[in-house]
C-alpha cells in the first residue's frame, strides 16, 4: 500500500461541519426575513442603504488587508455581516454617503484597527451607529413612515411612548408598520430570524433571553409602580432596537462574554442599561449604548465568571 | 428507564451502523507477530525470551518485577526472529519481541479451571500474570486498579460499556456476545472489590447490549450479581470518559490531579472484565482482543478478533481488507483520540480498539483561521476549561497563566477542536502546553 500521502495529525481526525463561513452565512440568512421586511417597508430607499453599507465595510476591509499587506478574509463573509447589521440599524431617508461611511468607520476603527476579526471590543455595526449618531444626530433621528408614497417624517414608537404617551398598537409593533430603522420594525421578521439561528446553533439561548427577560421584568415592575404612565412589558419588547439587538447585536461572538454565567450577566447587564435610558433617559432608545458599555465590560465578566475547577469541591 | 449524562460534549456522526450487524470474524493467526515489550503505563519491562528461542503460545516473553507493569506473552507459537525497535503506534520507536509462526501448531486450547476457592489477592495475582491491561484505551495495569490500598474503598463499581467514540463498535459486539462471560467477570472484580453498588453503563445507542445484560442479570444464579444495574447514558461524545461515566451516574466529580478511587468509584472497562474473566476461568493470557476496522474506504468494515502483535501490513494482506478509496488517514482507535499512523508498520496491541481507514474527504486537515471567541469549545468542555483561552496562553508561552487557567484538567479528549469553527487545533496547542509546562 502506497503509504507516502497518508496524512499525520494530532487527533482529533473528524470535525464538525460548522466553520466561520457557515456561520456567518447563517447570520446573513437570518437576517433575510429582517431584510425583505424592510425591502417591503421601505422599497428602494432600504435597497440603497443596504448596499451603501455594505460597499463600506467590504471596501474597507478588502483596502485595509491590501494594505497591510495581509491575507484577503472578505470571503469569510465577516464584513458583510458587519455592513448588513450596520444597514439594519440605521434610518431609511439617511444619504448614502454616509452609510457609507458608516461602513468605513465599522471597520476601520471598530474591527482592523484591533487585529481584525476575532479582536475587536466593540461590536463594529454598532460602533459606526454611534459615531453616526454623533456625527449627524439630526439625520440619524429622522424616520419616514413605511410604505409611506411620500417621505412624510414621523416618530418611532418609543419616542410617541416617551413624549406623547401614545401607545402603537402590538399588530404594528409585530408585523412592522412602524417608523424606525430598516430592521426594527417588524418583530416577526427577526423572531423568525432568532429561530433560525438557535436552530442551526449559531447562537446561544442566553443571552437573547436575559436581554428580553430583564427588559420585559423591568417593564413590568414599571408599570406595577406607575399603572397610568408607564408603557406596558410587551410593549418594551417589541418596540424599539431590543430585538434586533438582542438576537443580532448582543449575540455577537466576538465582542461577548465566552462564559455561561457571563453571558447572563451580559444579557441582563444590557437589559438594565436600555431600560434606564428608556425610562429615565434623555433619549427614547437605549438599546446601542446598552450593548457597546455591556462590550466594554466583557473581558472583566469573562475574568470574573469562570467556572468553578471540575471536582474541586472534592479536593481533601 | 431515564437517560443518564454529563454537561458539555458533542454529537459527532457516529457511524457504526455501517459494521454493527456485521459477525464477529476470525481470520487466525497471523504469519509473524511483532510484541511490543511494553504495552502498558508503568515501568518497562524486559525480554526474557532471546534471538533464537521456541516461544509457545501464550508464554510470558517479557515482564518487570516492578508491580506497576503488566509481563506480555507470545500471542503465537513460533522462534524469536529478533529483538529491537520497531513503530509503536503510540510511543513511536519501542522495543519489540518478532515471532515467526510455527505453522504446525494448533490454537491453544484452554482448559476451564476450578474458580471458587481464589482468595482475592489470588485472584490479583492471576489477573496480573495474564497481562491485562484497561483494554479502553489507557492501559493502565487491571492488577494495580483492582489492589485497592488499605485507607481506601469502592462503593460503586462502574463497568465501561459506553463506547462513545465514533466507528468502534468492539465493546458492543463483546457485550452482546458475551454478556454472561462478562457478568461472571464482573462477580470476580466484586469478589475482589466488595462494592455496595456496580454499574453497567451503556449508551442509548447500544440497545441490543442493554436487553442482552437485563435479561442476563435476570436469568444470572449467581447471588454477587444481584447489586449490578444496567444504566442508560445519553449518545454523546465522551460519555465514556472515566470522570464523565461518574459525573453522569452519581453526580460526584473526581478531584483534579486525582483518581475515582479517592471518591470512593472504579472504572473498567467491559472488555477488560472479560479478559479477567477468561484470565480466572480459563488461565488465559491477554494475546487476543476484537478490534473495529471500519472507516469510509472500506467496504466490508467489521469486527475482528486479532492476535495481539498483529501489523497492520499483515492485516491488510491477510484480513481481505479491500480498500476502495485511497484512504488519506490511518488510525489506531477512534476519530476522537486515536492515532494516525505515517504507515503499516504498527502492531495491534492489548488496547487497540479499532483500526480506521478514513478517505481524505472525512479526515481533511484544515488551515488555522483567527478565532471569534464564539465559545463553542467552552460549552462543550466536559472539565469546565476554556480551551480557547488557555491556547492564547500556550501560543505566548505564558505557562504560569497556562496554570493559573487548569491546563493539566484537560483530558484531551478533542471535543473543543471538533467544534471550533475557525478549526484551531486545541488540543494540540494544550499538548505543547503540557509539555512546555514539563520542560521537555
Amino acid at each position: 500500500m502506497d503509504t507516502k500521502k497518508l496524512k499525520i495529525t494530532v487527533s482529533p481526525h473528524v470535525f464538525s461541519a460548522i466553520d466561520t463561513k457557515y456561520m456567518m452565512k447563517g447570520v446573513i440568512k437570518a437576517l433575510l426575513p429582517a431584510v425583505a421586511a424592510s425591502l417591503y417597508f421601505f422599497r428602494l430607499q432600504a435597497a440603497g442603504i443596504i448596499l451603501a453599507s455594505v460597499a463600506g465595510t467590504v471596501c474597507t476591509e478588502l483596502v485595509l488587508q491590501l494594505a497591510r499587506k495581509k491575507q484577503v478574509r472578505i470571503g469569510d463573509y465577516s464584513a458583510v455581516v458587519s455592513g448588513l447589521l450596520l444597514a439594519m440599524v440605521l434610518p431609511p431617508s439617511l444619504p448614502l454617503w454616509m452609510c457609507f461611511l458608516g461602513g468605513v468607520v465599522a471597520i476601520g476603527l471598530s474591527k482592523d484597527i484591533f487585529g481584525g476579526l476575532g479582536s475587536n471590543i466593540f461590536n463594529p455595526a454598532l460602533l459606526a451607529r454611534a459615531f453616526l449618531m454623533a456625527a449627524f444626530p439630526v439625520a440619524l433621528t429622522t424616520w419616514v413612515n413605511p410604505r409611506g408614497v411620500d417621505a412624510v417624517t414621523t416618530a418611532t414608537p418609543l419616542a410617541l411612548s416617551k413624549f406623547e404617551h401614545i401607545i402603537t398598537s402590538y399588530p404594528a409593533l409585530f408585523f412592522g408598520r412602524v417608523g424606525g430603522s430598516l430592521g426594527e420594525t417588524s418583530a416577526l421578521a427577526l423572531l423568525v430570524g432568532l429561530a433560525y439561528l438557535l436552530y442551526k446553533k449559531i447562537i446561544e439561548y442566553r443571552i437573547p433571553v436575559a436581554f428580553i427577560g430583564t427588559v420585559a421584568i423591568f417593564a413590568g415592575v414599571m408599570k406595577l409602580l406607575d399603572p397610568a404612565g408607564a408603557a406596558p412589558p410587551l410593549f418594551h419588547v417589541l418596540a424599539g432596537g431590543l430585538l434586533l439587538g438582542a438576537i443580532f447585536m448582543a449575540t455577537d461572538p466576538v465582542t461577548s462574554p465566552v462564559t455561561k454565567k457571563g453571558r447572563w450577566i451580559f444579557g441582563i447587564g444590557c437589559g438594565l442599561i436600555a431600560m434606564i435610558i428608556r425610562v429615565w433617559g434623555g433619549l427614547p432608545e437605549g438599546v446601542m449604548y446598552s450593548i457597546l458599555l455591556m462590550n466594554a465590560v466583557t473581558p472583566l465578566i469573562n475574568r470574573v465568571t469562570r467556572s468553578k475547577r471540575f471536582g474541586e469541591k472534592n479536593v481533601k | 428507564m431515564s437517560i443518564l449524562t454529563f454537561l458539555g460534549g458533542i454529537h459527532p456522526e457516529y457511524q457504526k451502523d455501517r459494521s454493527i450487524s456485521e459477525p464477529l470474524r476470525e481470520p487466525g493467526f497471523p504469519e509473524s507477530a511483532v510484541i511490543p515489550l511494553s504495552q502498558h503505563i508503568g515501568a518497562p519491562n524486559e525480554a526474557i525470551v532471546k534471538k533464537g528461542d521456541i516461544v509457545e503460545e501464550g508464554e510470558v516473553i517479557g515482564r518487570s518485577e516492578s508491580f506497576i507493569s503488566s509481563p506480555v506473552h507470545s500471542s503465537i507459537a513460533g522462534t524469536v526472529l529478533d529483538i529491537k525497535k520497531t513503530f509503536h503506534p503510540s510511543l513511536g520507536p519501542a522495543e519489540a519481541v518478532f515471532i515467526q509462526r510455527d505453522k504446525t501448531k494448533e490454537k491453544k486450547k484452554y482448559k476451564v479451571q476450578d474458580v471458587d476457592n481464589f482468595t482475592s489477592k489470588e485472584l490479583i495475582e492471576k489477573i496480573r500474570e495474564a497481562g491485562i491491561v484497561g483494554m479502553g484505551g489507557a492501559a493502565f495495569p487491571t492488577h494495580v486498579k483492582l489492589n485497592i490500598p488499605e485507607n481506601k474503598s469502592v462503593e460503586i463499581l462502574i463497568i465501561n460499556g459506553a463506547e462513545c467514540e465514533p466507528y468502534l463498535i468492539c465493546d458492543h459486539s463483546i457485550m452482546h456476545r458475551k454478556t454472561k462471560e462478562i457478568l461472571q467477570g464482573i462477580e470476580i472484580a466484586i469478589k475482589i472489590l466488595s462494592p455496595e453498588n456496580v454499574y453497567i453503563a451503556i449508551e442509548d445507542n447500544k440497545k441490543a447490549a442493554v436487553f442482552a445484560f437485563k435479561k442476563a442479570i435476570k436469568n444470572a444464579p449467581y447471588g454477587l450479581i444481584s447489586k449490578t444495574k444496567v444504566v442508560l447514558m445519553e449518545t454523546k461524545y465522551p460519555q465514556g470518559g472515566e470522570k464523565q461515566l461518574i459525573k453522569a451516574i452519581t453526580g460526584e466529580e473526581v478531584p483534579p490531579g486525582g483518581l475515582p478511587l479517592d471518591i470512593g468509584f472504579l472504572v473498567h472497562n467491559v472488555g477488560t472484565i472479560y479478559a479477567m474473566y477468561e484470565a480466572i476461568y480459563f488461565n488465559k493470557p491477554l494475546t487476543e482482543r476484537i478490534i473495529t476496522i471500519s472507516g469510509d474506504c472500506l467496504h466490508r468494515p467489521g469486527n475482528y478478533m486479532v492476535r495481539v502483535g498483529t501489523t497492520l501490513r499483515e492485516i491488510i494482506d491477510q484480513y481481505g481488507i479491500e480498500l476502495y478509496k485511497k484512504p488519506g488517514k490511518i488510525i489506531f482507535g477512534g476519530p476522537m483520540m486515536g492515532i494516525a499512523q505515517p504507515g503499516t508498520e504498527a502492531p495491534v496491541l492489548k488496547n487497540t480498539s479499532g483500526i480506521l481507514f478514513l478517505s481524505e474527504e472525512s479526515a481533511r486537515v484544515f488551515k488555522e483561521e483567527q478565532c471569534i471567541r464564539c465559545a463553542k469549545c467552552v460549552d462543550v468542555c466536559p472539565v469546565r476549561l476554556l480551551p480557547t483561552e488557555i491556547t492564547k496562553t500556550v501560543k505566548k508561552k505564558y505557562w504560569d497563566k497556562a496554570k493559573e487557567l487548569n491546563i493539566s484538567d484537560c483530558m484531551e479528549c478533542g471535543s473543543c477542536s471538533y467544534v471550533c469553527p475557525a478549526r484551531i487545533p486545541l488540543v494540540q496547542y494544550i499538548k505543547e502546553g503540557k509539555n512546555g509546562i514539563a520542560g521537555k
